[in-house]
């Protein structure tokens, strides 16, 4: 069996076979992901390593249906994302898809409950936007603005926001990666709650290996490939984990 | 060697810049190209006829007075020699003519002016365009004006017949050729130009002065003066001097027709070259201040580290102010040819009709440096907020990105709250209200835009309502006949029983002088008969007036230049007959929008004349299918002068008037449209550069394409819904000044705007919204994703 394609606990979300992506960065050809092999199943929690350059980016954006790769498949349940187009790729991300994003993204002309509403009033059966950022432990900061949040609390407003819409994956960029160790235990424990307590399959995406810790599973991509898979016993709680 | 290097260095970014702005650029360019192009334009419309004009009268030696007798013996004339302030001098005849133009059913009246046997006049001498004056003692040869020549495609050695005096004679077209007296020719009785029923004729003088019964006379004075006299005292000594020829009141050029004429255009033209010119730069100096703003606060860091390097508060305000001025200079240079070109071809326009012998092409260069030193200047000022504050900048405070922009919820949010907005919605409100001031200015830009169509728009309505009121509700004949000398009331009878005319009525008009104090006007004054069913007067809510039995009534114009109201009294010279003087009430104000006149009843006219039931025009109402018949038979009447048909003169006036109109209509909506896309486009720009990254957000959390553009362009539309109504306004202002300079002694174009207008122009702004929407929507397609999302804010 290829690594990254080992049975799981449910049946498979993601399917890629022999994804690749290459840029044309002017003269140069960049290959970000060189024929990778992926199955991700439901419900799992999913921590991909990698350095910068390794090519977890290009693939979370490919699976999120941001970009499309250049060769091979990629199937989420019995869409190919591969093959489709920006618009069904927009009804995807809108129906399926929460992103968090390591600079967070919040529109910063909307409170905290309107950027979760931003989401949830185009979804089909959201949860409401105070129930999400209860989820997320900021129910009392429900009327600030981004700029009167801290970054913590505004990854955690972009979390709440992903998974109002009650989303099938979670999608997660480095979303610590603008944060000092103790506000991004305060993010991870929320994503961790929201994977539990929702069952939305999760990738986080981190250069940071500490975090992977918290993983049903870590997946190593170096130089465009999975270079290693490993599978935890046990997931350990993100209070436990410090960098 | 080395900052000589760097400074370059920072001229290849500006270019740079310059090149990834262009569409800013060139946006912003344009407005100013506008602003400079409607002034150049409008300038050198302005010293081109101004110069134009000079030199025509110079060279023709136009008179500087004018003194028209009944009769006056040739000898009177040697005693003009004595007066020291006389440098030329004609003794001509003047007379009128009813023509039949071969091929061409209506009646067509001329003036006929004499030259002396030798050729060219003293005074007022004839540019010729084609053929020879008149020869010596050749009683049928006629020299034509050019307008007329023009519009019956007349050439040299056509026949056509004429009746002068009530006799029958055939003349022969030796030349056609120009007055400076005739640059602007209007039939007596009319109140425009109508080239083809009406024009001026030149005769030798023994052949009109044996037509019109004057051998050895004269009844037209014109002269010159010598430098360093005045025309006043000029016009008094003609006066006592021929006075007893009948005298009916010498006048200066001011007073003469034509010259007016031209010169309340030339002020119009003045006036264009400052109001335009003004919105079209406060426009163009907000744009600057939102683009450089929003170009400079992107570029903190690189103040910052620049500063760091060394370079001075100087050097970098100096940088920002050259991306400023090279945007200004485009513009300027774009402008000024748009204006000189404009100018060229509004000038031949103005030949058309003004005829001129040639146009000269004049612009003084210290105007075009004085505009371009402006233009720089308000465009500098115009980004000067911006500069400043990124060269006051500390440069360890501009390494820090700017604070997050600050929004809180809006009080007219709280006050909509019963509404529920989307979330786009609720970002377009907190946008627009983040930044009050811009939201305002960009507001004004396209309130400026919607007001510069209107105005070009409303002109059509307004003179359209003028001369339907004067046609439909002051003056219901269908045609106007005027005798040659006040005949008795009782002719009328005659005319009425002749087929084809179903009513007819009279009038006579009197020159007259009205005098109030130390101000006096010439004009004429209208005896109108008391049971009148065709002459109106109207007041200002233009119901007619009932005539008072004795007193005047004066047009509102008048009794301001006069400076009288009613109960007032007036010396009233008459300058007919035995030019009498008599002390007259005014009785009442009225209110017209063509020409300037004084009205009293008929009968009261004739007794303060010391007549009977006189009158010099007839007002006659026709069978349509006998209209010929009636034009023949008067045209054969002896004592008829001319005849004037209203529609005739309706149907002229729309044709000039469509056509400048659509001219000035497809003008004015470039310059609008100019204008709206400059603000708009830029506003989507800047607002796209400062958006670009929630934008992508969205699409990334499943916003379609068309979404997410509702959020940039609702703004825009948002924009436009509280720019247009504001235009109106301001179009409503600016017509209002408009219509206030434009009124002259011919004209009072009454302020009215319709729906149309209003239509019109909120269309051509939209229009242009929408071209700017569509670059946006397709800018926003290409919007990279992926990009945006790795970068912080």
């Amino acid at each position: 069996m290829e690594p990254g394609t080992e049975a799981g606990a449910g049946s498979a979300v993601f399917q890629t076979r022999g994804l690749t992506k290459t840029y044309d960065q002017g003269e140069v050809q960049v290959h970000a992901l060189r024929g990778v092999d992926l199955d991700l199943y439901g419900g799992e929690l999913v921590v991909m390593l990698g350095a910068s350059g390794s090519g977890k980016s290009t693939l979370l954006n490919i699976l999120g249906g941001l970009d499309v790769p250049s060769s091979g498949e990629v199937r989420y349940r019995d869409i190919d994302l591969s093959a489709a187009g920006d618009r069904e790729l927009t009804r995807y991300r809108r129906e399926h898809v929460g992103f968090v994003f390591q600079f967070y993204n919040l529109i910063p002309s909307l409170t905290a409950r309107e950027n979760v509403a931003a989401v949830t009033e185009i979804a089909s059966h959201p949860m409401s936007p105070e129930e999400a950022l209860e989820l997320v432990g900021l129910k009392s900061r429900i009327d600030h603005f981004p700029a009167q949040l801290s970054g913590g609390e505004q990854q955690r407003v972009a979390i709440a926001r992903a998974i109002a819409k009650r989303p099938e994956v979670l999608l997660c960029d480095e979303p610590t990666g603008a944060l000092d160790s103790a506000t991004g235990v305060l993010v991870l424990e929320a994503l961790e709650k929201a994977n539990r307590e929702t069952g939305t399959t999760t990738v986080i995406i981190t250069h940071n290996a500490s975090i992977g810790g918290m993983g049903d599973r870590v997946i190593t991509l170096s130089d465009g490939n999975i270079s290693g898979e490993r599978r935890n016993e046990r997931r350990q709680d993100p209070r436990t984990l410090s960098w | 060697m080395a900052a000589k290097g760097l400074n370059t260095v920072l001229n290849t970014k500006l270019r740079r810049e310059l090149w990834q702005m262009r569409g800013q650029v060139l946006a912003i360019a344009l407005v100013i190209a506008g602003g400079v192009g409607v002034c150049v334009m409008s300038l050198v419309n302005y010293s081109s006829l101004l110069a134009t004009r000079a030199q025509y009268y110079d060279q023709h030696q136009f008179a500087d007075v004018f003194a028209p007798v009944k009769r006056a013996p040739r000898h009177a004339l040697k005693e003009l020699g004595s007066l020291p302030a006389i440098a030329r001098y004609e003794g001509r005849v003047e007379g009128a003519a009813k023509l039949e133009m071969p091929g061409f059913a209506d009646p067509v009246s001329a003036r006929l002016v004499s030259i002396p046997p030798e050729g060219q006049p003293e005074v007022n001498r004839l540019f010729i365009s084609q053929g020879r004056l008149p020869g010596a003692g050749r009683s049928q040869e006629v020299a034509v004006i050019g307008s007329f020549a023009e519009a019956h495609e007349l050439v040299l050695g056509d026949q056509f017949e004429a009746i002068i005096n009530g006799r029958r004679q055939e003349l022969t077209i030796t030349g056609i050729v120009e007055s400076p007296e005739f640059i602007y020719v209007i039939p007596p009785g009319g109140m425009l130009p109508d080239y083809r029923r009406y024009g001026v004729l030149w005769m030798n003088r023994e052949a009109l002065e044996s037509a019109m019964d004057m051998r050895g006379a004269f009844n037209s004075l014109v002269v010159t003066l010598r430098p360093g006299h005045s025309v006043a005292s000029v016009v008094d000594a003609l006066d006592r001097l021929l006075a007893r020829y009948g005298a009916t009141g010498a006048f200066g050029r001011d007073d003469q027709f034509s010259h007016r004429f031209l010169s309340d255009e030339l002020n119009q033209l003045k006036t264009m070259a400052t109001v335009f010119p003004l919105i079209f730069m406060s426009v163009a100096m907000f744009l600057l201040n939102v683009v450089i703003g929003r170009l400079i606060s992107t570029q903190r860091d690189i103040v910052a580290v620049l500063k760091a390097f060394g370079y001075s508060n100087r050097q970098i305000a100096w940088h920002y102010s050259k991306l400023v001025i090279v945007i200004a200079v485009i513009g300027l240079l774009a402008g000024l040819a748009l204006g000189l070109w404009l100018g060229r071809s509004l000038g031949e326009l103005y030949m058309d009709y003004y005829r001129f012998p040639g146009l000269l092409f004049r612009i003084d260069p210290l105007w075009l440096l004085l505009l371009g030193i402006l233009t720089i200047e308000v465009a500098w000022l115009g980004a000067w907020r911006a500069i400043r504050q990124a060269a006051s900048l500390p440069p360890a405070e501009a390494m820090r990105p700017e604070g997050p922009a600050r929004y809180r919820v809006t009080v007219m949010e709280k006050l909509l709250s019963g509404i529920r907005f989307s979330q786009p919605s609720r970002m377009i409100v907190r946008q627009l209200s983040r930044r009050p001031v811009r939201t305002l200015l960009s507001m004004s830009g396209v309130a400026m835009a919607t007001a510069i169509v209107m105005v070009g728009n409303f002109q059509f309505d307004s003179v359209s309502l003028m001369v339907h009121t004067q046609f439909a509700r002051v003056q219901q004949q269908d045609l106007a006949a005027t005798f040659i000398d006040p005949v008795n009331s009782t002719a009328l009878y005659g005319l009425q029983r002749q087929a084809g005319i179903r009513y007819v009525e009279g009038r006579r008009s009197v020159p007259a002088r009205l005098v109030a104090g130390h101000r006096e006007w010439r004009s004429a004054v209208t005896g109108i008969p008391s049971d009148a069913r065709l002459q109106f007067v109207i007041d200002s809510d233009l119901k007619p007036v009932t005539l008072p039995r004795e007193g005047l009534l004066l047009t509102d114009y008048l009794a301001d230049e006069l400076g009288v109201g009613p109960g007032d009294v007036l010396q009233l010279e008459l300058l007919e007959g035995d030019r009498r003087t008599v002390m007259v009430p005014v009785a009442g104000i009225t209110s017209e929008f063509l020409g300037v006149g004084a009205y009293m009843d008929l009968d009261a006219l004739n007794r303060a004349l010391g007549d009977g039931p006189l009158i010099n025009q007839a007002m006659i109402n026709l069978d349509p299918d006998k209209a010929s018949e009636v034009y023949n038979s008067l045209r054969e009447t002896p004592g008829v002068l001319g005849l004037s048909i209203r529609q005739a003169m309706l149907d002229s006036f729309y044709d000039t008037l469509a056509r400048t109109f659509l001219t000035f209509t497809f003008f004015n909506s470039l310059m609008g449209g100019i204008i709206a896309f400059g603000v708009v486009y830029n506003t989507i720009r800047i607002s796209l550069a400062e958006k670009g990254r929630e934008l992508a957000s969205l699409r990334v959390l499943g916003y379609t394409h068309n979404e997410v553009a509702h959020i940039l362009l609702g703004e825009v539309a948002l924009l436009l819904l509280l720019g247009i109504p504001l235009g109106w306004l301001i179009g409503q202002g600016l017509a209002l000044m408009i219509v206030t300079a434009m009124q002259t002694e011919l004209y009072r174009v009454p302020l009215t705007i319709t729906t149309q207008t209003l239509g019109m122009s909120a269309l051509v702004v939209v229009v242009s919204a929408i071209a700017s929407g569509v670059i946006a929507w397709w800018r926003l397609k290409a919007l990279d994703l992926v990009a945006v999302l790795k970068t912080r804010e």
